[in-house]
C-alpha cells in the first residue's frame, strides 16, 4: 500500500464545520484539499434537521438545515476540492497518517501537511444515562427518530413520550405531531427548560403538548415492545419524590438527553482533550496541541446554533491550509506567538477556544463562545480576570445555560490580554 | 404532575373581573425571548401590555394577539429519487390555526425526482399568500 503525501489539508467530516474548512483551506491559497464522510452525502446531521432556524449569521436568512447544507454543498462541489464519500476513517497518527476504507479503494493511506478533525458528535444513549426497566424495542434517541421520519420516511411509533427538553427534543415533539403521531408529553429532570425559550413556545405550546418540568422516567415497561413509562418526580437534589410515580401508555420513548463531541480518532492521534467540554484543547486558531492537527465544530464542544459551526470551521480552515504551506498562502503568519489560557471560573460551564494567540496586529479577529452554566435573569458581567483584577469586562443581558455567549474581542482587549501577568487567565460571570 | 410551572408561558388566565383577559406571552422576535404580559379586552382588542417591553415587542404581542402566525416545516413524497422524501417549508408564516390542516394537504403529495432546492409544491395555499417550497434537492436514479 503506498502512501499518497499528495494532499496538503484533509478534512475529516462532511458536516457543518469540515464543509466550512474545506472550503476556508482551498480559498487560502492553490491548496490540495480531501474531504472524507463516511455517510453516502455530505451535510452531516443538517439533512435530516428539517426545521428552519438555521443561517441568521452566516446567510442573514431564516433556512432550514437542508438548505443550509445545500449552500455550502453547492460551493464545494464547485469549488476544486476532493470528495470521498462512504469512506471510513480508521486509524491517526500524531505524524498525520491518516487510515481509511472504502468499498472502491479499499484500504487508504495518507500523510497530508495538516489535518482538521470535524467528527461532530453523538447522542447520549439511554445506557449513558442508566435508564432502568425492560429493555423492549420502543427506546430511541432523538436524531434516530428524525432519521427514521425525515429522511427514511418511516414513522417507528403511535404514542410518544419524550425525555428532555433540549431543543432537538422539543423539535421532535412538533415533528410528529405534524405527521400525525401523538406525543404526550415532554419531561425535563432539571426544573428548568434546557432548550431555547421560542422551540418551547413554537413547538411545544402552539400543539398544546405539556411540559413536565422535574421529572424524570424511573421505569420502561414492555415485552417485545414498550407499553408504559413509569415517571417519577425529582427534588432540588434531583432525587425521587416517594409516592410521585405515574404510569404513563406509550410505544415508544425519545431521549433527547445530550450530546458527546465524538473523539476516538483524536485521542489516537494524541490530541489532548477538555474534560469539560470532551472535546480537544484548541487555541484561537483552532489548532490542537498536535502539530497540523487542527479541530472544530461539535467535536470540540456542544454549539446551539450552526452558524458558530460554520465560522470556526473557516478559522481551522484557514490556519490548516497555512501550517501547511501550499504555495500561496502566508506561512510564517502562524509562527507561534504568545498564548494566554481561558480557563472556566465562576458560572462559566465552558470557553472555546481553551487558549488566545496574542495577535495585536489586528489581522486575526478572536471569538470566544462561553456556554454558563447558571441561568441569571438580569443584566450580567462577564469578566476576564488576570489574577486578582479584571482586565476585560463586557455585559450581557443574561446568563442561560442553553445559550452560547458569543464575544468578538476588540483591539483594546486583546492589548489586554497581551499585557497580562498571568498565563492562565479565569473567565467568571457576575 | 404539574406543567409549566416555572416557565413563562402563553397562558390564558380567564376572565377577570372588568370581564378582559390577561396574558402572557413569549416573544419570539430575538433570542431572548421576553414575557411580555398583556390586558385584553375580551373582544380581541388590547387594554394594556406591561412589562419591559421593546418596539418589536410590542409589534410581536399585537401580531400575536390579532393574527398569530407560524412557519410549517414538513416533508412530502418523492417517486423515482435517491431519497423517499424532500423537506418542505413555508418561508412566509401561515395562521398558527391553519398548521395541521397544511400539514394534512401535504399528504397526498408526491413529486417526480429530480426535485430542486427551491421548487414551489403549493403556490398561494388556500389564499393565503403562502406558498410550499421544497428546502432540499433530491436526484433521480
Amino acid at each position: 500500500m503506498t502512501c499518497d503525501t499528495s494532499y496538503d489539508v484533509i478534512v475529516i467530516g462532511g458536516g457543518p464545520a469540515g464543509l466550512a474548512a474545506a472550503l476556508s483551506a482551498r480559498a487560502e491559497g492553490n491548496v490540495r484539499v480531501l474531504l472524507i464522510e463516511r455517510n453516502d452525502s455530505l451535510g452531516g446531521i443538517l439533512p435530516q434537521c428539517i426545521h428552519n432556524g438555521f443561517g441568521a449569521v452566516i446567510f442573514g436568512n431564516d433556512l432550514p438545515g437542508p438548505e443550509y447544507a445545500y449552500r455550502y454543498q453547492e460551493q464545494v462541489e464547485a469549488a476544486d476540492i476532493d470528495v470521498m464519500l462512504d469512506t471510513m476513517v480508521m486509524d491517526l497518527t500524531p505524524e498525520r497518517d491518516l487510515y481509511a476504507m472504502n468499498a472502491t479503494h479499499g484500504y487508504l493511506h495518507f500523510r497530508p501537511r495538516s489535518i482538521i478533525l470535524a467528527m461532530g458528535c453523538r447522542e447520549r444513549t439511554r445506557a449513558q444515562i442508566r435508564l432502568p426497566g425492560s429493555r423492549c424495542a420502543g427506546v430511541y434517541t432523538a436524531g434516530t427518530v428524525q432519521r427514521l421520519v425525515n429522511i427514511e420516511g418511516y414513522m417507528p411509533g403511535r404514542r410518544f413520550l419524550i425525555l428532555g427538553s433540549g431543543d432537538i427534543g422539543m423539535i421532535m415533539a412538533r415533528r410528529l405531531t405534524i405527521e400525525g403521531a401523538e406525543v404526550v408529553g415532554v419531561l425535563e429532570l432539571l426544573p428548568f427548560l434546557t432548550g431555547l425559550r421560542r422551540n418551547f413556545v413554537q413547538c411545544l405550546q402552539d400543539y398544546d403538548i405539556p411540559l413536565h418540568l422535574s421529572t424524570t422516567v424511573s421505569n420502561i415497561i414492555g415485552g417485545q415492545r414498550l407499553e408504559a413509562v413509569e415517571t417519577v418526580r425529582v427534588d432540588e437534589e434531583l432525587q425521587p419524590i416517594p409516592g410521585s410515580t405515574k404510569r404513563i401508555e406509550c410505544d415508544s420513548l425519545l431521549l433527547s438527553v445530550g450530546l458527546i463531541p465524538e473523539n476516538e480518532l483524536s485521542l489516537k492521534a494524541g490530541v489532548h482533550l477538555d474534560s469539560r467540554t470532551g472535546g480537544p484543547l484548541v487555541d484561537s486558531t483552532m489548532a490542537t496541541n498536535v502539530p497540523g492537527i487542527y479541530a472544530a465544530g461539535n467535536v470540540t464542544s456542544i454549539y446551539d446554533l450552526v452558524d458558530y459551526v460554520s465560522k470556526a470551521g473557516e478559522v481551522a480552515g484557514r490556519h490548516a491550509a497555512r501550517y501547511a504551506g501550499a504555495a500561496g498562502t502566508a506561512r510564517g503568519g502562524d509562527a507561534v506567538e504568545a498564548t494566554v489560557a481561558m480557563r472556566p471560573g465562576q458560572n462559566v460551564g465552558t470557553v472555546i477556544p481553551q487558549q488566545v494567540r496574542i495577535d495585536t496586529t489586528g489581522r486575526e479577529e478572536v471569538t470566544l463562545m462561553l456556554r454558563p452554566n447558571a441561568l441569571i435573569e438580569r443584566k450580567v458581567s462577564v469578566e476576564v480576570w488576570d489574577g486578582d483584577r479584571p482586565i476585560i469586562s463586557f455585559r450581557e443581558n443574561y446568563s442561560r445555560p442553553a445559550e452560547m455567549m458569543v464575544h468578538t474581542l476588540r483591539a483594546k482587549q486583546m492589548q489586554a490580554l497581551a499585557e497580562a501577568n498571568e498565563r492562565e487567565l479565569t473567565v467568571v460571570i457576575q | 404532575m404539574s406543567t409549566y410551572e416555572q416557565i413563562p408561558g402563553d397562558t390564558d388566565h380567564g376572565a377577570s373581573d372588568e370581564g378582559g383577559n390577561e396574558r402572557s406571552i413569549i416573544c419570539l422576535r430575538c433570542p431572548r425571548g421576553c414575557e411580555i404580559s398583556t390586558t385584553l379586552d375580551g373582544y380581541g382588542g388590547i387594554v394594556e401590555i406591561f412589562g419591559n417591553v421593546c418596539k418589536l415587542g410590542r409589534d410581536y404581542v399585537e401580531a400575536e394577539i390579532a393574527d398569530p402566525r407560524r412557519i410549517l416545516p414538513t416533508s412530502v413524497r418523492v417517486r423515482g429519487g435517491e431519497r423517499p422524501l424532500v423537506p418542505v417549508w413555508t418561508p412566509k408564516p401561515i395562521p398558527k390555526g391553519r398548521l395541521l390542516d397544511l400539514a394534512r394537504a401535504t399528504r397526498g403529495i408526491e413529486l417526480e425526482a429530480p426535485v430542486a432546492v427551491g421548487q414551489v409544491v403549493i403556490e398561494n395555499w388556500e389564499d393565503l399568500g403562502v406558498d410550499l417550497v421544497t428546502s432540499g434537492a433530491v436526484r433521480r436514479v
